[in-house]
C-alpha cells in the first residue's frame, strides 16, 4: 500500500543526501520525493510516497528519525489530506487534433502554457492519481517531453505538522 | 572570558572540555596544524599508532572498556579512509568514538586536491553523524554536538572533518554549555504502561528467559540486571556482546545463544514462553532462521533505539528506553517469584551435554586446552580482547567472565585485526589491570604492526595467538559446507616469536597441552608485554553449531559433524 509521509529537516549540508542514501541502503521503495522550504526558516519539508506494508513504512519512519537533522516525520496517509502534483507536458498537437487536446485539458483543469505550430505545453496541478489518468490520455497524442514534480501533501483542518522547538533551556 | 585562539587550539580546548585525556592517531599534511598545537596541551596524551585503522580500534577498545568517548585522529585522504573499517565496527557495536580528520583547505574542496577525499560522504552510512567544518566559528558547537551525539542515546561513532584553513584561522573561543539539537532527543525512561504490561507478563510466564545484550553493559545496568533476575528467578542468556553483563558463575547465568551458542541455551529460547530482550538487536547470528525463532514466546523488547524494536522479531511489548532506567522500573514493578522448575529443566538439558568439559583424551593439543588453563589460572581477574574467527568463539564459550566489560570483541562487523589495536586501547583505559589479547594466526597479521605501539607506550599486554595454520573459521565452513575444499585458507606465517623479539617483546611457543599452564604463568609473571603462540591441532572445529540460515533448533554437535541434533 502507498503511504504519504511528511518530514521536516534542518537545512544542514548533506541532509538530503543522508535521507536519500538511507532509503537506498535499507532498500526502501520510494515512489516519489519532493523537498522545498517550509513556513519556518531553516527547515525544509519533504514529502515522500512509499510503497510498502505497515511494518516497512514504520521502519522508514524510525530510520529517518535516527538522522540527527530530521525533526519530524508524519504518516499522513490515513488523515484527510490535500495531495497535489504538478505536471508539465509538451504534447504533439497538429491543428487537426488541437481542439481535442484542449478539451481534455479543460476537463482536467489543466492550462495551456505555451503554443507552437505543432505542439502545446500543458500544465496540470492535481492529485497524483488524476495526473496519472491525464498523462495516459496525453499518450495518444504523443508526449514529446514531460516532467512531474512528485507529490506534496498537507493535512486538512487546523492541525499542522510542525517541528519541535529548540531546547527549552529552563527545562 | 573568551580568548582568541587558532582552530587547532580550539580543537584541543574542546577535547579537554569534553574530558578527553588520550587520543590515538597518526599525523599528515591536512591535520598538521592540530598536531602543531598538541604539545601546548600536555594533558592530552597522544598515542601514535602504526596504521589509522588501529587508531580507530584502539579508540574503540578504550571506549568499550571505560564507557568514555574514544578519540582517534587522522589526516585527510588515505589517513581518513584507513579509519573506515573501525568506524563501521563502532557503528555496528554502538561504540562511542569521535574521529577527527584533517581535510584539505576549504578553497580546495571539490577540486580533487592532493589527498582530498569526500570523507563525510564515505562515512555517512557508517557514522551516527558526521560534520565537515569549513568555518572556524562552527568548531566549538560541532565538537560539543559530536561528543554529545557519540555518548548519548544509542552510542556510536561521530566523525569531524576539519578543513586545514579552519585549523589555522583564529577566532574567539567560547565553549557552548549545551547542545541545541531539536531533532535528537533519545528516550531514557520506559513508558510506564508498557512497563506494567511487561511486569504482568513476567508474573504469569511459566518459562521466562532474559536475553542480555551489549545495551546492558553500555548502560552500566549489570547491578539492575542482577537484581531483577534475582528477584524473579529468571535465567539469563548473554549474546556475544552481552557477555559479562552478568557474572558467568551466577546460578542464573546460562551462557551464549546463537550460531555457536550452547545447545541448552538455544533450547531454552525455543521452549520459553516469555523472552525479555534487553539491549540486544536479534542479530541473525543469534536468531538463525527467523520464523523458527522463539516461536512459543511472547517478546518484551527493551532498547534505547526505537528502530531496533520489531525490526527483526515482532515485539509484543516494546519498551524504548535506557536499559538501566527500564530495568530499575521493572524491579519496582515485579513481584518476587521463582522459576525453579524451569531453571532445573534447562540445567538438565545442560547436564546431558558435554558443555564446558574440556577433558581431552585425544592426546592432541586442542585450543580448548588453552582456554581451560586461562580460565583456571586467571579466574576472571583479567580483560580479554578477542579477534574474529574460531578462537573468538571458543573464547566466548570457554572462558568465565566475572567482571562487567571484561570481554571485548568485534561482534556486529566481525573485524579481523581488531584485537591487538583494541587491546592497546583497553590497556590504556585500565593501566593497572591484566589485559589479554587473543587472536588467530590470520587476524594477528592484520594489525601486527601495532606491536610497535605496544612497546612505544610501554603497555604490559599479554598476547596469545591460537595458531592453527589456517584461516580457521573459513576452513571450518569449507569443511562443513564446501566439500572440504580448502581454497585460500591454509596459511604460512612467519616465526611469530622472532617477530615479537624484533620488537623487543619476549615470547614462548607452546606446542603441547602439557606446556600451557607454565607458559601462562610465565607470561603473567613477566613485567611488560608477553606473547604466547599456541601451535594447536590444525583442523579443530567450533561446536556446537547452527548452520548458516538454519533454525537454532538444529544444532551440530561434536564429533558427528554431519548429524544435526534436533531440539524439541
Ligand atoms: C577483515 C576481515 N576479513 C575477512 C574476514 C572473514 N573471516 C572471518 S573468520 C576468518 C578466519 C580467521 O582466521 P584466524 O585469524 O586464523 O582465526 P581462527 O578462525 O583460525 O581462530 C576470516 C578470513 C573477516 N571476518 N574480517
Amino acid at each position: 500500500m502507498k503511504h504519504t509521509l511528511v518530514a521536516l529537516l534542518r537545512d544542514q549540508p548533506g541532509v538530503l543526501n543522508r535521507a536519500v542514501s538511507l532509503f537506498r541502503r535499507r532498500g526502501f521503495n520510494i515512489e516519489s520525493l519532493t523537498v522545498g522550504h517550509s513556513e519556518q526558516p531553516g527547515i525544509s519539508r519533504m514529502t515522500l510516497v512509499v510503497d510498502g506494508d505497515n511494518t516497512s513504512v514504520e521502519q522508514v519512519i524510525k530510520q529517518l528519525y535516527k538522522l540527527i537533522d530530521v525533526l519530524k516525520v508524519s504518516d499522513v496517509t490515513a488523515d484527510a489530506n490535500v495531495s497535489r502534483e504538478l505536471v508539465l507536458a509538451k504534447v504533439f498537437a497538429p491543428p487537426a487534433r488541437r481542439s481535442d487536446l484542449m478539451q481534455i485539458a479543460d476537463i482536467f483543469g489543466a492550462r495551456v502554457v505555451d503554443v507552437t505550430p505543432d505542439s502545446l505545453m500543458v500544465e496540470l496541478t492535481s492529485e497524483p492519481d488524476a495526473a496519472d489518468r491525464f498523462i495516459d490520455l496525453l499518450k495518444s497524442f504523443g508526449i514529446r517531453e514531460m516532467v512531474r514534480t512528485g507529490c506534496v501533501a498537507m493535512v486538512r483542518g487546523s492541525s499542522t505538522v510542525s517541528a519541535p522547538k529548540s531546547v527549552d533551556r529552563a527545562a | 572570558m573568551s580568548k582568541t585562539l587558532n582552530g587547532a587550539q580550539i580543537m584541543c580546548e574542546a577535547l579537554i572540555a569534553e574530558g578527553v585525556d588520550v587520543m590515538f592517531g597518526y599525523p599528515g599534511g591536512a591535520i598538521m596544524p592540530f598536531y602543531h598545537a598538541l604539545p601546548e596541551y600536555p594533558q592530552l596524551r597522544h598515542v601514535l599508532v602504526r596504521h589509522e585503522q588501529a587508531a580507530g580500534h584502539a579508540a574503540e577498545g578504550y571506549a568499550r572498556t571505560s564507557g568514555k568517548v574514544g578519540v582517534c585522529v587522522a589526516t585527510s585522504g588515505p589517513g581518513a579512509t584507513n579509519l573506515v573499517t573501525a568506524l563501521a565496527d563502532a557503528m555496528m557495536d554502538s561504540v562511542p568514538i569521535v574521529a577527527i580528520t584533517g581535510q584539505v583547505a576549504s578553497s580546495m574542496i571539490g577540486k580533487d586536491a592532493f589527498q582530498e577525499t569526500d570523507v563525510t560522504g564515505i562515512t555517512q552510512p557508517i557514522t551516527k553523524h558526521n560534520y565537515l567544518v569549513t568555518d572556524i566559528n562552527d568548531l566549538p558547537r560541532v565538537f560539543k554536538e559530536a561528543f554529545h551525539i557519540a555518548r548519548t542515546g544509542r552510542p556510536g561513532p561521530v566523525l569531524i572533518d576539519v578543513a586545514k584553513d579552519v585549523q589555522q584561522a583564529r577566532a574567539e573561543f567560547a565553549y557552548p554549555a549545551e547542545v541545541d539539537l531539536p531533532g535528537y532527543r533519545p528516550t531514557y525512561d520506559g513508558n510506564s504502561r508498557q512497563i506494567r504490561e511487561a511486569a504482568a507478563l513476567i508474573a504469569t510466564a511459566e518459562r521466562p528467559l532474559l536475553m542480555a545484550g551489549r545495551g546492558v553493559l553500555i548502560a552500566n545496568a549489570h547491578f539492575e540486571l542482577r537484581e531483577l533476575v534475582e528477584k524473579t528467578g529468571i535465567p539469563v542468556i548473554t549474546t556475544l556482546l552481552g557477555i559479562s553483563a552478568i557474572p558467568e558463575d551466577h546460578p542464573l547465568a546460562l551462557g551464549m545463544p546463537g550460531m555457536h551458542g550452547w545447545v541448552h541455551v538455544n533450547r531454552a529460547i525455543q521452549q520459553c514462553d516469555l523472552l525479555i530482550s534487553v539491549g540486544a538487536r536479534f542479530d541473525d547470528r543469534v536468531t538463525g532462521k527467523l520464523d523458527t525463532f522463539a516461536r512459543h514466546a511472547k517478546i518484551i523488547h527493551i532498547d534505547i533505539d526505537p528502530a531496533e524494536i520489531s525490526k527483526n522479531v515482532y515485539a509484543d511489548v516494546p519498551i524504548v528506553g535506557d536499559a538501566r532506567s527500564v530495568l530499575s522500573a521493572l524491579i519496582a514493578a515485579v513481584e518476587p517469584r521463582d522459576c525453579a522448575a524451569w531453571l532445573q529443566q534447562v540445567r538438565e538439558m545442560q547436564a546431558t551435554r558435554s558443555q564446558k568439559q574440556y577433558k581431552n583424551d585425544s592426546g592432541l593439543f586442542r585450543p580448548h586446552d588453552v582456554y581451560a588453563e586461562l580460565t583456571r589460572i586467571v579466574r576472571g581477574a583479567a580483560r580479554f580482547v578477542t579477534d574474529v574467527g574460531q578462537h573468538q568463539m571458543w573464547a566466548a564459550q570457554l572462558i568465565d567472565y566475572l567482571q562487567p566489560h571484561s570481554h571485548i570483541t568485534s561482534g556486529g562487523l566481525g573485524t579481523m585485526g581488531f584485537a591487538l589495536p583494541a587491546g592497546v586501547g583497553v590497556q590504556i583505559a585500565c593501566p593497572d589491570e591484566e589485559v589479554w589479547v587473543i587472536a588467530g594466526d590470520g587476524g594477528w597479521q592484520m594489525n601486527i604492526q601495532e606491536l610497535a605501539t605496544v612497546v612505544q607506550e610501554g603497555l604490559p599486554l599479554k598476547m596469545a595467538i591460537i595458531n592453527n595454520g589456517f584461516l580457521g573459521m573459513v576452513r571450518q565452513w569449507q569443511e562443513l559446507f564446501h566439500e572440504r575444499r580448502y581454497s585460500a585458507t591454509p596459511m604460512w606465517s612467519p616465526d611469530f616469536i622472532k617477530v615479537a623479539d624484533a620488537y623487543g617483546i619476549p615470547g614462548l611457543r607452546i606446542d603441547s597441552a602439557a606446556g600451557v599452564a607454565a607458559a601462562i604463568h610465565t607470561a603473567r609473571g613477566t613485567r611488560g608485554p608477553f606473547l604466547l603462540e599456541f601451535v594447536v591441532e590444525r583442523e579443530v572445529n567450533v561446536y556446537p553449531m547452527v548452520a548458516p540460515g538454519a533454525s537454532i533448533s538444529e544444532m551440530f554437535e561434536e564429533p558427528a559433524a554431519t548429524e544435526p541434533v534436533a531440539i524439541k
